[in-house]
């Protein structure tokens, strides 16, 4: 019988047989854990395992992203304590300037198509981007992993979602998402993988990968996997490393399948507390906006922040509105200011800060107050989650667009340029 | 060794109204957030089922070696590990249910705490009191009272019993070595 893309990399990665509702052990290529619970997995390995070593230094992790640089004394110590142990243990650090783990993990290559991943992230499924198996775990999990270089998994069903017809610029991967989070629901995939395919799924960029998987946690998925493009294995081979994509069988046992029709398909908004609750950008009434977040695991990529610059060029942020701007990785954030676009954004009224989780994590660059609207190209709009005002995810473009309007309900069309 | 067949009296979590299996209880009903700070395992079985109607006195009347059985979507909810150690603290040794939250059995699995899913729990003719026998390797199961078997369970995984044999997920990593 056919497997999925899941099926098949989980396979590619154990000596049990895999089939849907098993439960199988699974070779770590990739083993992390990030600042957020990282100090809870050296604990729980200092305690039973006293004096051992990590199975393999050179595929653990740890990826300092929530708070960077820590302004809390706990998340200071708990980041120390996690050097401390990574130094005794050889195990590289991508410290406080890093930028987001798994962003840091899909650009350098340690995630690889095919691979397998997990950390102490819940959205490290976004691996999926690239047709990779990525999971979050809690810390006992992963400091078993750290040990033992393995985990145990539940084979999960693969529900296949075909997407047909395309849309143009203004609209983006995120609208595409939220699209497809909206007919799903919180709960639409809840504990089964999910497979996207169809032409505009084809057409999609690594950056629009990302921002796809990236809120498959949102609809309750495993993960949303990606088959690899031509352009993605080109990335990975050009780095010079040695993978083997996996592609679904013809024969594949889906649970369910699915179609959406997205021609033509308009700029989506989540309304807050939920990032399902999404309609088209300009069914929404006019909603003034206090803040803007642009960046996160999500959006946060060089190609996001220079859409954003090219919005913002030559204009002003509307007055009153805060906008502010979080790369994801220092590597973006080099190039970013290499290009001049840094200038482009301080020059509109932009915050920039450095790289990390910015909006999604308490801390790095400030919370939105009671009453506060904020619009942000994050994954998460729940109660509390990024302070305690009002939150709506919507797309780079649309974020910008409102940041120059100071609306929400603006159509991008009428303030974008063409790219 | 762990034992592979388990005896013990049976606890069947029904509705007082209804007299049916209760689906989807969740994390809060079985170990409630205001104890979430209490660490100790041997504290924690006090407040098992503490949140869930008609089950309250749970703790007083659950006997070491007792099986509870329960209907879907059992453990739903947060990921608190005291949901599963509030059983283990009862000396509960096996919970029965028709499915499971993905994380509590994630977190049953990785504390060596014997849970089986059991598909047909509707249909299975048992009661609260009987006295049941169950073969964890093969999901067999047999009401000892009645002198019935009963429609089969899933049986262990392969990694579930590794687990439980080793005593739990570190121990089993111990003796990987």
């Amino acid at each position: 019988m056919g497997k999925t893309i899941i099926e098949k990399i989980l396979q590619n990665h154990t000596e049990d047989r895999v089939e849907p509702g098993k439960i199988v052990w699974i070779e770590l290529d990739v083993r992390s854990a990030r600042d957020f619970a990282g100090a809870n997995v050296v604990k729980n390995f200092e305690k039973h395992f006293p004096g051992e070593k990590v199975e393999n230094p050179d595929k653990t992790f740890f990826t300092f992203d929530c708070n960077v640089p820590a302004n809390t004394i706990a998340y200071a110590e708990n980041q120390h304590l996690c050097r401390l142990f990574a130094r005794k243990q050889g195990i590289q650090v991508y410290d406080v300037d890093a930028g987001i783990g798994s962003h840091v993990m899909l650009y350098e290559g340690l995630a690889l198509p095919g691979g397998t991943v997990v950390g102490t992230d819940s959205h490290l499924n976004i691996m999926g981007a690239i047709g990779c198996f990525g999971q979050g775990m809690g810390d006992s999990d992963i400091a078993f992993a750290f040990k033992t270089g393995k985990t145990w998994f539940e084979v999960p069903e693969t529900i296949k979602i075909t997407i047909n017809g395309t849309y143009d610029y203004p609209t983006t991967g995120k609208d595409l998402i939220l699209f497809i989070l909206g007919k799903m629901g919180a709960a639409g995939a809840l504990g089964k993988c999910v497979e996207l395919y169809g032409e505009m799924v084809d057409r999609l960029d690594l950056e629009d990968r990302i921002t796809v998987a990236s809120m498959g946690t949102e609809m309750g998925a495993i993960s949303i996997v990606i088959p690899p493009s031509d352009e993605i294995i080109k990335f990975y081979r050009d780095m010079g490393k040695k993978f083997n994509p996996v592609f679904a069988d013809p024969d594949a046992k889906y649970s369910q399948e699915l179609e959406f029709d997205i021609q033509g398909l308009r700029p989506h908004i989540a309304k807050p507390p939920h990032p399902d609750d999404t309609v088209p950008v300009d069914e929404l009434d006019e909603i003034k906006v206090d803040s803007v977040f642009i960046g996160s695991c999500t959006n946060g990529t060089y190609k996001d922040i220079k859409i954003a610059a090219d919005i913002l060029k030559g204009k002003k942020v509307a007055p009153g509105v805060m906008v502010k701007v979080v790369p994801a990785t220092r590597e973006t954030y080099g190039r970013l200011l290499e290009d001049g676009i840094i200038q482009v954004l301080f020059e509109s009224g932009v915050i920039v800060s450095n790289p990390g989780c910015g909006g999604c994590a308490q801390g790095q660059i400030g919370m939105t107050g009671k009453g506060e609207v904020q619009i942000s190209t994050s994954n998460r709009n729940f109660k509390g989650k990024q302070g305690s005002g009002f939150t709506y995810l919507a797309s780079t473009v649309t974020a910008s667009a409102s940041a120059i309007t100071g609306k929400i309900a603006t159509l991008p069309a009428r303030v974008i340029v063409r790219k | 060794m762990k034992p592979g067949i388990l005896k013990g009296r049976i606890w069947v979590i029904t509705d007082p109204d209804t007299d049916k299996l209760i689906n989807n209880i969740d994390t809060d009903m079985i170990y409630h957030n205001a104890h979430l700070a209490v660490t100790e395992i041997e504290k924690m079985g006090q407040y098992a089922f503490g949140n869930l109607t008609g089950w309250k006195d749970f703790p007083k009347k659950a006997g070491e070696g007792d099986i509870v059985v329960c209907g879907t979507n059992f453990g739903s909810g947060s990921s608190r590990q005291h949901a599963v150690d509030c059983f283990r603290a009862l000396g509960v040794q096996l919970i029965i249910a028709g499915s499971f939250g993905a994380i509590y059995k994630r977190n049953a699995i990785n504390s060596g705490m014997p849970i089986l899913t059991y598909p047909d729990v509707d249909d299975a003719k048992i009661k609260s009191g009987d006295e049941v026998e169950v073969d964890l390797e093969k999901g067999k199961l047999k009401n000892i009272t009645t002198g019935e078997y009963l429609p089969n369970a899933d049986p262990f995984s392969i990694v579930q019993m590794d687990i439980y044999r080793a005593g739990d997920l570190f121990e089993y990593a111990k003796a990987l070595g």
